[in-house]
């Protein structure tokens, strides 16, 4: 929640910045610059469209508002059951869309500590509210050191613009 | 019919493919764009998956209510003319072309000399001298190339004939089709041709708002009532135009068109049906014509009517899943205990009319009852599933009253 908080104001002080940049003000430009460090650096994405978001030695996992638009309608998820050890890019789990289905794969190492069950019950709250509400299991990480092979929002951003993704 | 090569490329691409490197654009891709079609390449071809303001789940469903539009340009459209042109294609399929009557339509395949499906196809007799057919995009090349063969040998023995084929390119000819129950009212409003009159598997030219040669063919892929429409491609886009200035008329891409078959029953050649698949196995029997049964004198005769008479091994059947994801092309069948393999699924889907998941496949024939209890494996996990009636849905069309 706090990250939720956190993003309307980054915003706007981006919004802001554009102006102050202009009156050359440093000190604002400085604190910019790690609100949404703040806020970005906490979301990591894999390149099969996974984000997890760390939260101390939890990682909160799901799937990116490009992959829910891209599979379509999510008719079924297969969550990985708690207490499974997963490796990083483990496959875990699987979503199923009518046109076809999509493998899930761990963006990190660690041991699954809870799955979303309203997920399980509802798929189609992936393509409603895939960073909230959508989240699909949260793991316990044994690796930080393996978030380093992750891309943060705006390295994200950059990936889907390019061809690679495809 | 090919939405499997859609799916594998998902497979493949982790998430999902948008690759449409290589691909030929139809007469309608700027339209497709314009109103928001993702496109992919399907077969080789720019194809709509769906568009963007209509998920497929709405787009099927709004199809089985009011009426969707297709572009299946992709298909190959063929036109076969001059005597004994009956005669030449009844060589390469199954059909009784020589007992229909003019202006009669029907489905029909190609088979190999060990009872094989080579495509699927639907087949129009215009008259004794004049068929129109429309098959598969993705047998494009095999089709044109056994064609042409049969053409050629054809011509040596039969010295008189003056068989002319043609292929039509999609810049040439394109094909849409206008599908679901509100079809022919919306259609109705801007042709000359009375559609009271044209019954399901019939096919008539016609003048289409001011556009002349047109062909219309009251059949489609979806089990619903509809047309597929064959028009010259300079003046498709018009007509594709005034068709959607009604409010109940939707653009509709290939993710409602496979769902909506699926429902219907309906195969997809490479998936459903192939080389390796015979027209009794596929539960097809219906497409051997009795005439030629008696006579035997089609590719693969030999197998395909010691079939007919001994059964065979295997059996493509209808699965309804009780619950869980749904099955896909490959997953494995088993017997209600689970212990043992007996068939493999080739579709599958959510079936969003039925709100259940729906597959078709292939089981040993011993287990092709319908209600017979049996279990799908999916990402090894085992659910239950039961042998079904096709369609899942009943169909809809506009049959001609006994």
């Amino acid at each position: 929640m706090v990250i939720q908080r956190l993003i309307p104001r980054a915003a706007q002080l981006i919004n802001n910045s554009i102006t102050l940049k202009q009156t050359n003000s440093r000190n604002v430009i400085l604190r910019l610059i790690s609100t949404s460090q703040c806020h970005f650096a906490d979301r990591y994405f894999t390149r099969k469209h996974e984000w997890v978001q760390i939260d101390g030695k939890i990682g909160i996992v799901g799937i990116s508002d490009y992959a829910q638009s891209a599979l379509g309608d999510v008719v079924f998820a297969q969550l990985p059951d708690v207490d499974s050890v997963l490796n990083q890019k483990d496959e875990c789990g699987a979503l199923e869309s009518v046109k076809a289905a999509s493998e899930l794969y761990s963006p990190i190492s660690g041991r699954v500590v809870a799955k979303n069950a309203s997920v399980e019950e509802t798929p189609s709250l992936i393509n409603t509210s895939c960073y909230e509400k959508g989240w699909l299991f949260k793991i316990e990480l044994t690796n930080n050191k393996e978030l380093t092979e992750l891309m943060n929002e705006s390295q994200y951003k950059e990936f889907l613009k390019s061809d690679e993704h495809h | 019919m090919l939405l499997r090569r859609l799916i594998s490329s998902t497979r493949i691409c982790a998430k999902y493919s948008t690759e449409t490197k290589n691909a030929i654009a139809t007469a309608l891709y700027n339209l497709h764009v314009k109103e928001g079609g993702k496109m992919v390449n399907f077969a080789g071809y720019y194809l709509p998956v769906q568009y963007n303001d209509l998920s497929i789940t709405n787009s099927h469903l709004h199809t089985r209510k009011n009426a969707s539009l297709f572009d299946v340009s992709h298909m190959l459209q063929t036109e076969i003319t001059g005597n004994h042109c009956v005669e030449f294609f009844e060589e390469l399929c199954t059909a009784d072309i020589a007992g229909m009557h003019n202006g009669a339509a029907t489905l029909t395949v190609f088979t190999n000399d060990k009872g094989g499906i080579l495509d699927d196809l639907i087949v129009t007799k215009v008259n004794d001298s004049h068929l129109y057919v429309v098959s598969n995009a993705n047998r494009k090349e095999q089709d044109q190339k056994l064609i042409m063969n049969a053409f050629n040998k054809f011509k040596n023995l039969e010295m008189d004939s003056n068989i002319n084929i043609r292929f039509y390119d999609p810049s040439e000819r394109s094909l849409i089709a206008l599908q679901g129950p509100k079809s022919a009212q919306v259609l109705q409003g801007i042709t000359n041709v009375n559609l009271s009159e044209l019954y399901f598997m019939h096919s008539t030219l016609a003048n289409i708002s001011d556009v002349d040669g047109c062909r219309i063919t009251r059949c489609g892929y979806t089990g619903e009532d509809g047309f597929e429409i064959s028009i010259p491609s300079r003046k498709v886009t018009d007509i594709v135009e005034t068709l959607l200035k009604n409010d109940t008329v939707r653009l509709a891409g290939l993710g409602a068109r496979d769902s909506l078959r699926l429902e219907a029953g309906l195969c997809l050649y490479g998936n459903d049906i192939t080389e390796q698949t015979t027209p009794v196995e596929a539960t097809l029997t219906w497409l051997i014509a009795k005439r030629r049964r008696g006579l035997g004198n089609f590719l693969g005769a030999q197998t395909i009517l010691a079939q007919i008479k001994d059964g065979c091994q295997r059996k493509r059947v209808g699965l309804l899943l009780e619950s869980g994801p749904p099955a896909r092309h490959n997953a494995p069948i088993f017997n209600s205990e689970g212990n043992k393999q007996i068939g493999m699924v080739t579709s599958g889907c959510p079936g969003p009319s039925i709100g259940r998941n729906i597959a078709m496949g292939y089981v040993s024939t011993e287990f092709s009852k319908i209600g017979t209890n049996l279990k799908l494996k999916v990402r090894e996990k085992m659910y239950d599933t039961i042998v079904t009636k096709m369609p899942f849905v009943k169909a809809n069309y506009y049959n001609k009253p006994k």
